[in-house]
């Protein structure tokens, strides 16, 4: 019998406690985004995946080292690396170059396995997600500037 | 207090100067009727959309905003969409009662809500067992539920069926306890008697602890009585799809869920009714000022407003917690809910006998 109404008593402080979770999110600011009218105010999470890009510094130098790597991670065949032999002038050694970066924005998955691997942060995702374009072409772009 | 009675008994002196009595009351019943059904159908589309306004607060979300100014044109919408939407036949189904089951469901929740008075002299059911009456014709939904589920032929709509017969069946006991218990303290069933009683305090005051416990009692077996909130396992999707209408489609699904959403208004107006004191303000004995301040707000208003709360704490209830196993919803109702209804019975007799209400 104590049991009972121990129990009682029990469960409807927990039913109450629950209650006023429910108030407090009740009165608190709604979270849903309204996108097309706030494209102004808009704020991206830091970790949103939205377009690979390659960060180039003031001299238009990248860190890429040709080594394809993040070639070689991406699941889907998304990014295409060509390379070049070039020779060293003065000491006559031959090492690799990187001619052209293609990415494919229309079969990225943004797995975020290629900016994982790679090993000299040549390549990090934007927030940027506003990539409608009119044909599949404009979605293959040149990451590398030269 | 504006009283509806004159411009009711008008109409009446118009008609019958014109035409016999017989024709008469043909033309009233008829147009009382269609203000009924009139004000069934508005009062469900603004139930439809509170809950998903109410929903969407209560997990952070705006709920709908794009079509109207603030969402007001969404449920209009999806009105049309659904009464243009085919009503499929089901192929070895028991066609008739198939048929029939979502008219009983509608029929008892529109016989309910003719029982509730909106405001002084709108009464439309107003006799000296309404509250029998009123607990009589809701709970012929439940055989509307089971012929639903039965005639669809689906092991979903069987389940879910048998579910909502054992729930409903069981709170019914709860919902009489409850209302008994004021009905204790009132001396008469007629709504617009009880009504009349709370103009100097409502019941919920006048009754003090007992009512209280009945109030609370009345509002969780009120919840599972139409299937929705914690209790509503007779259409747990995760489980059931939807339930005893799973088979239904286009208008005959509408009727389903008006009639649910309708029945979630005339249990929050019928506790507002006996607890909250219907169409009657609130009046301080004493403060002659504010009384009168408060009697120049119509009693439809008050009426209203007190059922649209009543609605919000249940919305509050249903959007707050999980569902309920079978097993635990008898559980509350058998071992909880009704030895304590009984107790309070009990307790409100002696409070009456000894005069300590108010």
């Amino acid at each position: 019998m104590s049991n009972y109404i121990k129990g009682l008593f029990h469960g409807v402080g927990t039913l109450m406690t629950g209650m006023k979770v429910t108030m407090k999110e009740f009165f608190t600011p709604k979270v849903t985004e309204q996108y097309p009218e706030n494209r102004a105010t808009l704020k991206m999470y830091d970790r949103f995946c939205g377009e690979l890009t390659m960060p180039h510094d003031a001299e238009g130098r990248n860190k890429c080292i040709a080594c394809g790597l993040c070639q070689s991670a991406c699941p889907n065949g998304t990014i295409r690396l060509t390379t070049e032999t070039v020779a060293d002038p003065e000491t006559g050694k031959t090492k690799k170059r990187l001619a052209l970066y293609e990415y494919d924005l229309g079969s990225c998955m943004f797995c975020h396995l290629c900016v994982n691997a790679c090993p000299t942060g040549a390549i990090r995702f934007s927030t940027d997600f506003e990539h409608a374009v009119y044909t599949r072409e404009k979605l293959v772009k040149q990451l590398n500037r030269q | 207090m504006f009283d509806f009675s004159i411009i009711t008994s008008w109409v009446h002196g118009m008609l019958t100067s014109v035409m016999p009595l017989g024709l008469a009351v043909f033309i009233e019943c008829v147009m009382v009727g269609v203000c009924l059904l009139l004000m069934y159908a508005v009062i469900a589309v603004v139930m439809i959309f509170m809950e998903r306004k109410v929903c969407a607060a209560f997990q952070c979300r705006l709920g709908p905003v794009r079509v109207g100014f603030w969402g007001l044109l969404q449920v209009p919408a999806d009105v049309l969409k659904m009464l243009t939407k085919e009503i499929i036949t089901i192929r070895r189904s028991d066609k008739f009662l198939y048929n029939l089951a979502p008219y009983i469901v509608i029929l008892a929740s529109v016989l309910a809500f003719a029982c509730l008075p909106v405001s002084k002299g709108l009464e439309v059911l107003d006799f000296n067992v309404g509250v029998f009456f009123l607990m009589a014709a809701s709970s012929i939904g439940v055989v509307g539920i089971l012929l639903a589920g039965w005639s669809s032929n689906n092991k979903y709509s069987l389940i879910g069926a048998m579910r909502s017969g054992a729930q409903m069946i069981s709170y019914e006991l709860s919902i009489g306890l409850s209302i008994l218990t004021i009905i204790v303290l009132t001396d008469t069933m007629q709504f617009s008697e009880i009504v009349a009683r709370q103009a100097d305090g409502w019941f919920l005051f006048k009754g003090h602890i007992p009512a209280l416990v009945a109030f609370v009692i009345y509002l969780i077996a009120g919840n599972a009585e139409v299937n929705r909130g914690p209790f509503d396992l007779p259409e747990a999707e995760s489980e059931l799809t939807a339930g005893y209408h799973t088979e239904y489609s286009g208008m005959h699904f509408g009727l389903f869920y008006v009639a649910e959403f309708v029945n979630l208004f005339i249990v929050a107006g019928v506790a507002a009714t006996i607890f909250l004191g219907g169409w009657m303000p609130l009046h301080v004995a004493g403060w002659e000022g504010f009384n009168a301040v408060m009697d120049c707000i119509p009693g439809f208003v008050w009426f209203f407003g007190k059922a649209f709360f009543v609605v919000w704490l249940l919305m509050w209830i249903k959007w707050t917690f999980p569902r309920l196993r079978i097993d635990q919803i008898l559980t509350l109702e058998w071992k909880y809910l009704v030895p304590i209804g009984l107790a309070n019975l009990l307790l409100m007799v002696i409070v009456v006998v000894f005069k300590l209400h108010f």
